[in-house]
């Protein structure tokens, strides 16, 4: 009867695997294939900016998206990984007490599970209280709090889980906590680095941070406080528009997007395996 | 300054505080004193509190929240313990060496030049001199001096504990604390290791942590016997051996209880 | 300074250091005093935002009636809210028992080398940005499974509606539950297993009696970290779920969620005030739900963790 049932399950599990494969396989198989098609038939879309009809059928591309989305990512990500160090850092016992760390881990845990969606909102309640138009600072501001608890858990985890002995000699010879803690950083880099790509394809793919905050514009960013719009939300405008050439060009404009977060992600696993080289063990 | 005059330990008591069922006290009213410019080994059983006791005297505790320290531990006239004194400068002179070698994320060389550049700016031509110093007299020269910027984490793992040693020197220590620096090695590495602590003795006073009784047979200068917490016996080797005082300590060198 | 005998030279540079650590120390102070303040003046922005529209109309009339009429003055937005939990909990109940038994597949029944792979290929996966999810559904999924609909069951619908939402929330959350339940199982010690088997028990009778309850709290919390991932969802289930202010009849029509009313209200609502603050005060309430839902996920976790430590 139980040689039974270890069969039953084992079916369902298969077909479970399959199911999950599948449909995340779909979903690739369909942006790359209908996405690759596209810029196929017309690959300078990707680097011009939109016409002044363009949603509506029009001439143009989408390059100002992607150019607004570098423009806002990297300045994002590398303030949140500068925090991010910092928080983690202080999170150790030399630097605050049980109590305090307790607090803000689950401050950081809370920052984790909102969705962007109400950092977008957040971001737009300075905007409006002070009549200011969306702009890209807006929007970088947002991808911060976004980005900076994944960025934080990551380097925290990493930062935790260094020996303890490496701490202990360290400290042994004399060092400052300031000077131990630069060493804990750099065995910890692995753990950094894919952190800080885990944050940055996420925030590459957001949004619902961009719409409230630096808006949907059809114009070239020009500055920290110009308007201009991301990837992702252009993605959302084609997807949903009536005309099917700018349909297609959701799906060229998904394909970018994807390619370049596989290229993050890959990357991510190729550094880490390079940094490790300095750390003992593994 | 006066000079190198041995450690002494008056009425420490070291407590852990975890908030939860398992605190306990480790140290009771420990009295000592470790004369200088020999090896003094703590041995005894597991648990009776030989690490806590030697890492309480470069106050290593401190980077841990739940630990209580009282007493008084003197090294050169002072109390380590008094809050005016300067913990960077007291480790710089009494340096540590953990049983599991762990060199830091660096080459061969800047694990050696680390500690001295952090204390002195130095240039290039003085770190030089003191990396090829220190590891001459580490025994770890010519194995190394071909590859010193490669990666430390390179080494076999007796190679590393010799460069832990080395990394320890490089910053001028008055005492070495040594924490079963061979438990992990190998027997020739072991050897080797308990080699260099002999050359080593005349410069520095040693305090080392073993469990391995033939091996505190080989060291041996001072013996300090601990258990459960508290000094049972201490005094020269072969007094210690020959004719032990306590009983659990005649156990203990026989093998009863280990 | 209590360091006899040493050089002026060595004190001028110790103090140096110290100082330089006693600043850096200041410094992460700050840092995280500022993104607690920031974080706190947001909420009470929220607050106040919402302040006009809860003074004007019954906070019961908003949250419990579903009729959104901003042209009216009607802001009920039950339909909204309803559409969240349906959607979320359907989800849910669709991707936990397919997760598990694909993440027990991979720890337990796969050889070394495939589960390195799918691991590594899931967790890739889990990078999938949401709009490219709601772009493949929308164009993909819903004009297929609206004509299928149709032929094998007669039942009309545009495909754009709760269910088509639910499917893309689950896909969506599959990466999530999967990997840290998979991560949750390989932690466990050799041990365990063997000694489960070597007292002859099957493989899945040992995963069911021993594993699950020592994994307990990790797959607990994939689960929760799921839930709350699928509860705060906002593009793709836009894009899919036809943006209907009414509570549907039946899983097929269009409905609304939470997320989604505000994404598609967003136009209207900086020019009208009233609608303005409404929208303010829907993201309140989601903002409300996310949070309880989270910190019942924390607390969860650990008494889990005490209950079953492992």
């Amino acid at each position: 009867m139980r040689y039974l049932e270890e069969k039953i399950v084992k079916i369902l599990m298969i077909s479970s695997i399959f199911a999950v494969l599948g449909s995340l396989l779909f979903i690739l198989f369909i942006t790359i294939s209908r996405g690759w098609v596209s810029i196929k038939e017309n690959p300078g879309i990707i680097f011009s900016t939109p016409g002044p009809r363009y949603l509506l059928g029009g001439e143009g591309g989408f390059f100002h998206a992607i150019a607004g989305s570098l423009y806002m990512v990297v300045p994002s990500t590398i303030i949140s990984l500068i925090l991010a160090c910092l928080i983690a850092l202080f999170l150790q016992s030399e630097y605050s007490s049980k109590r305090v760390s307790e607090i803000i881990r689950l401050f950081m845990d809370i920052l984790w599970g909102t969705p962007s969606i109400i950092y977008g909102l957040f971001v737009l309640t300075i905007l409006i209280s002070f009549h200011q138009r969306g702009c890209l600072l807006a929007g970088i501001v947002a991808l911060i709090f976004l980005e900076l608890p994944i960025i934080t858990r990551y380097v925290d985890e990493s930062i935790s889980s260094t020996p303890k002995e490496l701490k202990e000699i360290a400290y042994s010879m004399g060092l400052t906590r300031v000077e131990v803690s630069k060493i804990v950083l750099k065995y910890s880099t692995s753990g950094i680095i894919a952190g800080v790509l885990i944050g940055l394809g996420r925030a590459l793919g957001d949004a619902a941070s961009i719409i409230f905050t630096t808006g949907a514009a059809s114009t070239m960013p020009k500055g920290l406080f110009s308007s201009g719009t991301a990837l992702p939300v252009v993605i959302f405008q084609q997807a949903s528009s009536f005309y099917p050439s700018v349909r297609d060009h959701a799906y060229a404009a998904a394909f970018i997007l994807i390619i370049i977060i596989l290229v993050l992600s890959i990357t991510s696993r190729l550094l880490q395996k390079k940094f490790s080289k300095y750390t003992v063990g593994d | 300054m006066q000079k190198n005059n041995g450690i002494k330990i008056r009425n420490l008591n070291i407590y852990y505080k975890n908030n939860r069922k398992s605190d306990f006290s480790a140290l009771h009213n420990i009295n000592l004193d470790i004369p200088k410019n020999h090896i003094t080994i703590i041995m005894g059983p597991s648990g009776s509190g030989k690490t806590t006791l030697l890492k309480s005297l470069n106050r290593l505790h401190s980077i841990n929240n739940g630990v209580k320290v009282s007493g008084k531990v003197i090294i050169d006239g002072e109390d380590i313990y008094h809050p005016m004194h300067l913990l960077p400068e007291l480790r710089r002179k009494v340096g540590l060496i953990s049983q599991k070698p762990i060199p830091l994320p660096l080459s061969i060389y800047e694990n050696v030049a680390y500690g001295p550049k952090i204390h002195n700016r130095l240039n290039r031509k003085e770190s030089d001199v003191i990396v090829e110093k220190v590891l001459k007299k580490v025994n770890l020269w010519e194995e190394v001096k071909d590859r010193l910027n490669q990666p430390a984490a390179d080494l076999s793992v007796g190679q590393q504990q010799r460069l832990s040693i080395a990394r320890a020197i490089a910053i001028n220590p008055d005492i070495l604390l040594c924490d079963e620096i061979t438990s992990a090695l190998d027997p020739i590495s072991s050897e080797k290791v308990e080699h260099l602590l002999l050359s080593l003795k005349e410069e520095y006073t040693i305090v080392l942590v073993s469990h391995m009784l033939r091996q505190v047979k080989r060291l041996g200068g001072y013996v300090i016997f601990l258990y459960m917490g508290k000094v049972l016996e201490q005094g020269n080797m072969e007094e210690l051996f020959n004719s032990p005082r306590n009983k659990i300590t005649q156990q203990y060198i026989k093998g009863v209880i280990s | 300074m209590k360091v006899k005998g040493v050089s002026k030279k060595v004190v001028n540079r110790l103090s140096f250091r110290l100082v330089k650590d006693n600043i850096s120390r200041k410094i992460m102070i700050v840092c995280t005093s500022i993104i607690f303040l920031l974080f706190v003046s947001f909420v009470v922005l929220l607050v106040l935002k919402s302040n006009l529209v809860i003074s004007e109309y019954s906070i019961k009339e908003l949250l419990f009636s579903s009729f959104w009429e901003p042209e009216n003055h009607k802001y009920g937005f039950f339909s909204a809210t309803f559409g969240t939990f349906i959607v979320t909990i359907f989800s849910m109940l669709m991707a936990i028992p397919i997760s598990i038994l694909a993440a027990v597949y991979i720890a337990e029944y796969s050889p070394y080398k495939v589960r390195r792979y799918l691991s590594s290929f899931i967790d890739v996966l889990a990078g999938i940005p949401s709009v490219v999810f709601g772009l493949c559904m929308l164009l993909g999924f819903v004009p297929v499974f609206s004509v299928l609909m149709k032929k094998w069951f007669q039942i009309e619908t545009t495909g754009m509606c709760l269910f088509t939402a639910s499917i893309t929330l689950t896909v969506m959350v599959f990466p999530i539950i999967v990997s840290l339940t998979v991560e949750s199982l390989r932690a466990l010690p050799v041990e365990l297993r063997e000694i489960s088997l070597s007292l002859g028990s099957t493989k899945w009778q040992m995963i069911k009696k021993t594993l699950f309850k020592a994994a307990g709290p990790g797959i607990i919390s994939a689960i929760l970290l799921g839930f709350g991932r699928a509860l705060g969802e906002t593009m793709a289930v836009a894009m899919v779920i036809g943006s209907k202010n009414n509570i549907p009849t039946s899983l097929f029509e269009s409905g609304q969620t939470l997320p989604s009313l505000i994404v598609s209200s967003f136009g209207e609502m900086m020019s009208v005030p009233e609608e303005q603050s409404a929208l303010f005060f829907v993201a309140l309430t989601l903002f409300v739900l996310v949070t309880v839902s989270n910190i019942i996920a924390k607390v969860v976790n650990n008494k889990l963790k005490k209950r079953w430590r492992y």
